[in-house]
């Protein structure tokens, strides 16, 4: 059904086919949360590894910063139907985090855990083979608080909320377990190319 | 979450500041919201292009209709629709309500604190109206910025409410317009002013929900901290970039 006189803006053919269905092009780099910036202090910021309530490995922010490093560019995809073209974000591989703690995922789930209370639930699979990282820099640049610094998870293939900001840690759990907005009516997956936005969606 | 299409038609269009436009629209079939909820809008060009938009709702959830307010961004691709092309009668698609998170129910009580900048008022005003029509007793401190008085959207409707309800207090911050009240502001929400605020006040709130764009909203919640609200307790909802 057509909207009388609504025109609405193209983009060029070439940028359309980046765009999943239903997202806007967005030249900004526009910041949502919960709640308010978490304050992190770097001395104390540790990163943990756990299966429930076990750590299996914890690093401190300079044992972090030597870990092996990954950049990434890509298209990022917010459920509140932005997208964002060619960013680029420099970090610690999945596969990489877990080489260094020396551990096969124990399930095929986990929980992303942020400082601020956050969490969301992402498929251990989704995370390797270099389809996500920790990220601490974007656009050649420590990570701003309020996008999610000092560190984010970055898994641009599935809609950015899964993308938890300011993360302390990832927990493995025995089911797929749903996180702050899979809890609050957002899809389980969330794959922009399948517009999984909320939970009724297929 | 109902994420099924609904034909809405426009109700009335007006324009209440320079700036912001008001949308009522009749959705028989959209779920009674809760305060604070959002809906997502489509519109479709005649080949079949579409745009979606998320916009809070500012209505009280039993309103007849479904209020929108909706800021023009001048180089937007949906906000001049809305201010300049859309008419009574006209139809568009929406689903919703939306959002789980920024929401506010009667019997969470309070003292609930809102602060909103700009358009970020949308969700605030839901929460102001839907606490008016539920006769609530709690406390309720609304500080709600804009460049100037006449860009406050909804001005006349706060200052009556607040010349009526002993419980709610009206702060408005005009950042490059005059002050119209003595205990308004001239000038940015900050730590200080806040801190000053929440001492006439003289709650402490339960409940705090931040609405704006995202540099309002950052500095604001700043200065709550700042003021010594704990973090736990503060919501917010942001739009727009960093920069």
């Amino acid at each position: 059904m057509a909207t009388r006189g609504f025109t609405g803006r193209r983009p060029s053919a070439a940028l359309a086919k980046r765009l999943p269905p239903g997202q806007y092009l967005e030249e900004d780099f526009p910041v949502l949360s919960k709640g308010p910036s978490p304050r992190i202090d770097l001395a104390t910021w540790r990163f943990t590894l756990g299966e429930g309530p076990r750590p299996l490995a914890s690093w401190n922010w300079q044992e972090f910063q030597a870990l092996p490093r990954t950049v990434w560019q890509g298209d990022i995809h917010c459920v509140t139907k932005w997208t964002k073209f060619d960013t680029t974000w420099e970090g610690v591989s999945i596969d990489d985090l877990f080489a260094a703690a020396g551990i096969t995922p124990p399930t095929p789930y986990l929980l992303a855990i942020s400082h601020d209370d956050y969490d969301t639930n992402v498929p251990v699979a989704d995370l390797l083979g270099g389809r996500a990282m920790v990220a601490t820099r974007f656009d050649g640049q420590p990570l701003e608080a309020q996008h999610g610094g000092p560190a984010r998870l970055l898994v641009p293939h599935l809609y950015f909320w899964k993308s938890a900001k300011w993360l302390k840690g990832l927990r493995f759990t025995a089911r797929d377990e749903a996180g702050f907005w899979e809890l609050r009516g957002y899809h389980m997956y969330g794959d922009p190319w399948r517009q999984q936005r909320f939970s009724d969606d297929p | 979450m109902s994420s099924t299409w609904q034909e809405a038609i426009v109700e009335r269009v007006g324009h209440i500041t320079p700036r912001i436009v008001s949308i009522v629209l009749k959705a028989p079939l959209l779920t009674t919201p809760v305060a604070g909820q959002h809906v997502d809008v489509r519109l479709t060009a005649p080949d079949g292009y579409e745009a979606q938009r998320s916009y809070s709702i500012a209505s009280a959830p039993e309103a007849d209709g479904i209020e929108l307010i909706i800021e023009k961004l001048d180089d937007g691709e949906v906000s001049p629709f809305f201010h300049d092309v859309v008419e009574p009668g006209d139809t568009i698609e929406l689903r919703g309500p939306l959002g789980g998170h920024f929401i506010w129910r009667p019997d969470e009580g309070g003292p609930l604190l809102l602060m909103g900048g700009g358009s970020g008022i949308a969700p605030l005003m839901a929460m102001v109206r839907q606490w008016r029509v539920s006769s609530a007793t709690t406390p309720l401190l609304l500080i709600y910025s804009a460049r100037t008085w006449e860009e406050l959207a909804f001005g006349d409707e706060l200052l009556a409410l607040q010349a009526q309800a002993p419980n709610f207090m009206f702060v408005a911050a005009t950042t490059r317009g005059a002050a119209r009240r003595k205990d308004d502001l001239e000038r940015r929400i900050d730590a200080a002013s806040v801190a000053a605020i929440l001492t006439r006040w003289d709650y402490e709130p339960e409940s705090v929900y931040v609405c704006g764009s995202n540099r309002f909203v950052e500095a604001g919640t700043t200065a709550l901290l700042d003021a010594g609200v704990p973090a736990t307790l503060i919501r917010t909802e942001r739009y727009g970039g960093a920069a």
